[in-house]
């Protein structure tokens, strides 16, 4: 492009074609950039539209929150006790937490401060494609391969229970994990590093009494997120939990999930009937959980940004 | 800082006790790495293992027969490209217009820090909700019914925050320096995007997109009730149309149909794991390869 023309183009009283292209753009990405508004808005609002007018008539607050009777079908009297499956879904993300954060954390302080050059792109690589495998994948795991090594190992009648999806969803969260867990790590300055060094600290005295009290934030917010991840997974829970109402004693019982529970009847249901709207119920709970958890999360993450002198420009 | 008043670090810490204990450290780390990494590897191997002899050109070419206990998966396949296709149509201008507004026009301000906001909240939300949103605007609202085009457009919600965090990434990659030069002979915002910023990051926006048909592949939930059917013979024709897909064929042969030979749905898991991490790996080695190559 001729720079003269440019120049020209940009005189202050002349709003050449330039002018106007350039107001366009701007106008443009301006509703680019906030469409991500406007969707988790629409989201909110669509599930809103169909959910709330079940929380304003049938709704029992006493009965969705105490009772484990989540019988939708029944024509004479429905019962919608969300209670089973809310206890399901914090049972099998309870127990893929206590799989997966010590083993995320550990692997997030093995890559990022102990594993150097080769070995550790390798590693980066292998957690990256990690998180790539798709939920259904993990989903036909549990079922096809978990449920016979279950049966097996622990002589139980049925391997679809709590055990195989917290372990499968353990597993599914940890990528999640230990790539946040590492980037907090990172964003430790290397300075404090090499003040703790040169007072003649091992490598892990250096993490443990440096590092890690540094990144705890990050590494919380880490743990946050490996939270809502697992709360919110879908195609696992419904195919390896054994999707069966009821209040687990042990791992090896069959429950039931929130996200399991809305895959498996939606397309059941007639729309707009009270258990079609039930299920959007069901879909606000989980989006105002999963929306506290992200918040949380976020604050948490904004604090160590602005606490870092490193900011973008 | 942990704010104590007692010396850290004794001068004896280079002592044998302590490479001894930082030794076991570190093996005890490299060992939970590990064994976060070799399910997958095992995994794996047995996919291929009792998969790899269903998979054959004809799989690949022909439909589901006898209630899809035999034939192929071809509808599956085509079906996939024609989700992803359409989402990506979607979602790019969308996101990339979303990431040029944050990374080069945004100021630091309450609105911005909302978008910031919702760009983490509509890739936490669960995708059963997105699948619930589908239902409600687009099958119902738009009246799309149950189609191509309502699955997509779930789809393209749903993954707009991959383009929107890889691109403005490489955005911000390229140096401030550059954009300064091209200001300084007169040009525009626009122009300077145009013709400085988008190219030098185009590398990094197409990384982005590549990670985003991987994950919009491999997804389930969220076309289950808004336009991926679980048997149809024949192909699509158009967005109006339903649709089979790769990830809810797993699905249904896994848990919908009892009497489908065992290897089957390892076949199907086999084609889906690889063309998903196929994207995925081609998306690693095309970005390192550009960082490999950057001269600034």
């Amino acid at each position: 492009m001729n720079p003269q023309a440019l120049a020209r183009s940009r005189d202050f009283d002349h709003r050449g074609r330039a002018w106007y292209v350039d107001r366009a753009v701007t106008v443009f990405v301006f509703i680019g950039g906030t469409s991500a508004i406007l969707f988790i808005g629409g989201i909110f609002a669509f599930i809103a539209r169909e959910g709330l007018g079940f929380v304003f008539s049938e709704f029992d607050a006493g009965e969705f929150f105490g009772s484990i009777a989540w019988r939708p079908t029944s024509a004479l009297d429905a019962t919608y006790g969300a209670l089973a499956l809310i206890v399901g879904t914090a049972s099998i993300t309870g127990l893929a937490m206590v799989v997966s954060i010590p083993f995320s954390l550990a692997a997030a302080v093995f890559i990022g401060e102990f594993a150097r050059g080769r070995v550790r792109e390798t590693l980066k690589v292998l957690v990256e494609l990690l998180a790539a495998i798709p939920s259904v994948v993990w989903g036909f795991i549990g079922f096809s391969i978990m449920n016979s090594l279950i049966i097996d190992l622990f002589d139980v009648p049925i391997g679809l229970n709590v055990l195989n999806a917290g372990i499968i969803l353990g597993l599914m969260a940890a990528p999640i994990m230990t790539t946040i867990a590492e980037d907090a790590l990172k964003a430790v300055p290397d300075g404090y590093r090499e003040a703790a060094e040169a007072l003649g600290a091992t490598r892990w005295q250096v993490i443990r009494k440096v590092v890690i009290p540094a990144a705890k934030n990050g590494l919380v917010a880490a743990v946050l997120l490996g939270v809502g991840r697992g709360f919110g997974e879908t195609m696992v829970v419904l195919m390896a939990s054994g999707h069966s109402i009821n209040l687990p004693d042990s791992v090896f019982d069959s429950v039931r999930a929130l996200t399991a529970t809305i895959a498996a009847e939606l397309g059941e249901t007639a729309v707009g009937s009270d258990h079609f709207r039930a299920l959007f119920t069901l879909g606000i709970l989980l989006f105002m959980v999963t929306f506290a958890i992200n918040l949380a999360a976020d604050t948490i993450m904004r604090g160590i940004r602005r606490k870092g002198e490193r900011g973008r420009p | 800082m942990t704010g104590t008043a007692a010396p850290l670090f004794a001068g004896t810490s280079l002592n044998a006790r302590d490479r001894k204990v930082e030794w076991l450290v570190r093996a005890l780390l490299g060992l939970m790495t590990a064994l976060l990494i070799l399910p997958v590897v095992i995994i794996m191997a047995l996919l291929v293992v009792e998969g790899g002899p269903v998979i054959s050109w004809e799989f690949l070419t022909s439909p589901p027969v006898d209630g899809m206990t035999a034939g192929g998966i071809l509808p599956a396949l085509v079906g996939t490209v024609w989700l992803v296709v359409v989402a990506l149509i979607a979602s790019v201008p969308v996101g990339v217009a979303a990431a040029v507004y944050l990374s080069e026009y945004a100021p630091d301000n309450w609105l911005t820090r909302a978008i910031n906001l919702a760009i983490i909240n509509l890739a936490g939300v669960p995708s059963i909700v997105h699948a619930l949103f589908g239902v409600g605007a687009f099958v119902l609202f738009f009246r799309f019914g149950t189609s191509i085009l309502a699955a997509s457009l779930t789809l393209a919600v749903m993954t707009l925050p991959v383009v929107i965090v890889s691109t403005r990434e490489s955005l911000q990659a390229v140096p401030r320096a550059f954009r300064e030069a091209c200001w300084n002979m007169g040009a525009t915002r626009w122009q300077t995007i145009r013709r400085i910023v988008l190219p030098n990051a185009l590398s990094g926006i197409l990384t982005g997109i590549i990670l985003e048909v991987s994950r919009t592949s491999g997804e389930t939930a969220p076309i289950m009730f808004t336009g991926a059917a679980f048997f149809l013979p024949f192909l699509p024709q158009g967005v109006l149309d339903q649709t089979m897909a790769m990830s809810l064929h797993l699905f249904v042969i896994t848990t919908q149909v009892p009497d489908a030979p065992e290897a089957l749905p390892f076949g199907v898991a086999l084609v889906l794991i690889s063309m998903v991490l196929a994207m995925n790996a081609l998306s690693i080695a095309f970005r390192m390869y550009v960082r490999g190559r950057k001269k600034w």
